[in-house]
């Protein structure tokens, strides 16, 4: 024992329990802005040209219609199957299947417009597809749910495996339909949502509006749904700690599957808007990993919806951007958004331990610890700070105190 | 042509045999690495490294030693493999970040990293250098059943079985592997019994990346003969779920990743005629099984069959 605290770490590490909110932001923001900085001039390695990366970063979002309307699709479709994520891991339901629900409610959007065609008038074949994509998802969401509600079975593995379950469907269902081998569906021509036109905005009816007005109206339901009603009461008491919940009465079976039918149907959505609204097809691809990454978007705005507008509007800026890059100075595969957004979120994910935790340096020699703590144990804390120390700092500070006092003797 | 497909069946299982024993490691210290498909790109990417390197620095002699072709990249393949693994621990251990989103992170880092970087590499010379990975005991060209079934593959699958079986025996019958399971069951008890949890988390991690980029680095150099190819994370994700279907047991893992390679390979021995698609179905099973098993062993399983307490949790000794 007595040598151990010869060797004082140089620092100390301890919660932080009296952050603001502003003081929050401020490390965000500016994990942010470091990280936008190293991101540049990776690029810049490769570019030779500094300037170049915020350039084409800029007009690979904003640069034409067209692109803002990409960008919009994609922030869309992003933020809804991150929407469809909040409740379950508010619940702490590691859902990381949300690839393979939404891509479902691809598989069953491209086949009801593959099988039922021109048949039946369009709005029905849309709300035929719609309660098929959206039920697939949940039947998707339901399974987990139910096993890890009855059995406790490991939710992160079988949603996982879920994912690629309706992977090997949708190329099963291609090399099922495509007789000729190629194993490509085509474009399915019945079936589209239809083309908004508003005076001004987009005069000539843009094929994305929908997709995008439905989502917005989506977030505000899920924040009032998770902030005002009782499900979303139940949902944050089940996440914080599940004896609590069930002391009051929840039904915690009950709350983790009607949870995960709600997360399944909001993916099965997502994936319906994908198909009808936007690509026409499906192939296993179709999702393209954004599934994972809407995790990454949700927990990053802390599960909050408004939240998430901004997160996932940075995720889609950064991919789009670089994509444009690439594009721009010819260096390579296409896969230099996700280099990019990988070193994003490792700063983002990386600051939240300044948010959380306090580094306090030791500057003082052990004697003088042992005196000074003594008299004073809450002197533990390296920044003069007015309020009363935390509890854990103030009982390590007088662990220390003990056993330097025991180092005198 | 059963043996054959035997063969090509066990030489496919060595790709998630690397995976699942690093995994298996990672996850009995307690780390739930999302990240190992990632891992095992970066694992692939070091490696094709390392072969231009090698390669760069015998051609002015243009004689080529088999034995440094291979070594040379897999110091490369553990070097990048330890260097995710050193990522993540930063990450998680050190930062205590939620290892989930970590572990997605690195996935998506090292995808992107080793496709960006990957498919810029000039490939030439790398299908000379693969045959040295291909290389086995026995070389002729027609061996019988046995030769066929033992001696015939290249020195990274037999690596994969001393690995698988390594760690299984340091982790059950050393004191080393009884601190690695005491750290990953309950940290705080482990830390009071004078295990230091940091270094134990730190280390374990780090090897277990390390096993898990040779798996990528066996599946681009001997599997597809040197050529980049953008597919390994698809095996990174079967990996994690093998270790999961082998209950935490890597020696267990060499018969389960024979198995999920038999499930990968079959669909090419199976004529099904005109009815193609039926593969597909075939292609789904390793994960339909290994649900099948998730469910199985958490409705009967014992004690033993359990995952470790502490998977997905992070240790901060003040918090009590």
């Amino acid at each position: 024992m007595r040598k151990e605290f010869k060797h004082e770490p140089l620092f100390h590490i301890s919660k932080r329990m009296d952050i603001s909110t502003a003081q929050k932001w401020i490390i965000r923001l500016s994990a942010g802005i470091l990280a936008v900085l190293v991101c540049s001039l990776i690029a810049t390695i490769f570019t030779h040209n500094f300037g170049g990366f915020f350039k084409s970063m800029g007009s690979g979002t904003f640069g034409t219609a067209i692109r803002r309307w990409n960008l919009l699709e994609k922030l869309a479709i992003l933020l809804c199957i991150a929407l469809a994520l909040t409740p379950a891991f508010k619940m702490r339901f590691w859902n990381i299947g949300a690839e393979g629900q939404t891509l479902i409610g691809c598989l069953v959007s491209a086949i009801c417009m593959f099988y039922i065609r021109g048949s039946i008038a369009n709005p029905l074949l849309l709300l035929i597809s719609f309660v098929g994509s959206v039920g697939a998802g949940m039947l998707w969401g339901f399974i987990p749910a139910f096993f890890k509600a009855k059995w406790n079975t490991n939710e992160t593995l079988f949603t996982l495996m879920m994912n690629y379950v309706a992977m090997y469907l949708v190329t099963f269902f291609i090399s099922f339909a495509v007789r000729s081998g190629s194993g490509v569906l085509g474009y399915q021509p019945f079936g589209h949502l239809p083309l908004l036109q508003i005076p001004g905005l987009a005069p000539t009816g843009q094929k994305f509006l929908l997709t995008v007005i439905l989502v917005a109206v989506l977030v505000v339901l899920m924040y009032v749904y998770l902030r005002f009603s009782k499900h979303g009461y139940e949902i944050s008491v089940v996440g914080e700690s599940v004896n609590t919940a069930r002391y009051i009465g929840i039904n915690v079976r009950k709350v983790i599957i009607r949870t995960m039918l709600l997360s399944g149907a909001i993916c099965g959505f997502a994936g319906w808007l994908l198909v009808t609204g936007a690509r026409f097809t499906v192939n296993k691809d179709l999702v393209g990993g954004d599934g994972f990454t809407a995790i990454l978007v949700a927990w990053l705005a802390h599960f909050n919806p408004l939240g998430m507008l901004l997160t996932a509007f940075l995720v889609v800026f950064l991919k789009q951007g670089a994509s444009q890059l690439v594009t721009d100075f010819k260096i390579g595969k296409d896969y230099f958004g996700d280099v990019i957004t990988g070193i994003f979120f490792f700063f983002i994910i990386g600051c939240e331990f300044f948010i959380n935790y306090r580094i306090n340096f030791k500057k003082r020699t052990v004697k003088a610890a042992a005196s000074s703590d003594t008299e004073n144990p809450s002197e533990g804390a390296d920044e003069p700070s007015a309020e009363a120390p935390t509890l854990p700092e103030a009982e390590a500070a007088s662990e220390e105190a003990v056993a330097a006092n025991r180092e005198v003797e | 042509m059963f043996i054959s497909f035997l063969h090509n069946a066990i030489r496919f299982s060595t790709i998630f045999m690397y995976g699942s024993t690093g995994e298996t490691l990672t996850e009995r210290s307690g780390h739930l690495n999302l990240g190992t498909p990632g891992t095992m790109c970066l694992g692939a990417l070091g490696g094709f490294l390392g072969v231009r390197i090698y390669l760069d620095s015998v051609a002015s002699s243009g004689q080529m030693n088999g034995f440094l072709a291979v070594f040379i990249p897999i110091l490369f393949a553990l070097l990048f493999g330890a260097c995710a693994g050193l990522l993540y621990s930063f990450f998680t251990v050190t930062l205590r970040c939620n290892q989930n989103v970590t572990g997605l992170t690195l996935t998506t880092f090292g995808i992107g990293l080793s496709n960006f970087v990957g498919s810029s590499i000039n490939n030439t010379g790398f299908s000379a250098v693969s045959i040295f990975f291909r290389t086995g005991f026995v070389t002729k060209t027609n061996p019988n059943a046995f030769e066929n079934l033992f001696l015939t593959y290249g020195a990274l699958v037999y690596l994969a079985i001393i690995l698988a079986i390594a760690v299984a025996v340091i982790l059950r019958h050393t004191r080393i592997g009884l601190n690695v399971r005491a750290v990953g069951e309950n940290p705080a008890t482990a830390d009071a019994a004078g295990i230091n949890v940091t270094a134990y988390r730190y280390v374990s991690t780090i090897i277990g990346s390390a096993i898990s980029g040779l798996g990528g680095l066996f599946y681009i150099m001997d599997y597809i003969g040197g050529n980049w190819q953008y597919a390994i994370d698809a095996f990174g994700w079967l990996a994690v779920a093998l270790v999961i279907f082998t209950i935490w047991q890597s020696d267990l893992g060499i018969l389960g990743a024979i198995l999920f390679g038999a499930l990968y390979v079959a669909p090419n021995y199976i004529n099904t005629g005109t009815a193609g698609y039926i593969k597909e179905l075939i292609k789904m099973l390793p994960y339909i099984i290994t649900i099948v098993v998730l469910i199985i062993t958490s409705i009967f399983g014992s004690r033993k069959a359990q995952p470790p307490a502490g998977l997905g949790l992070n240790y901060f000794r003040e918090e009590r």
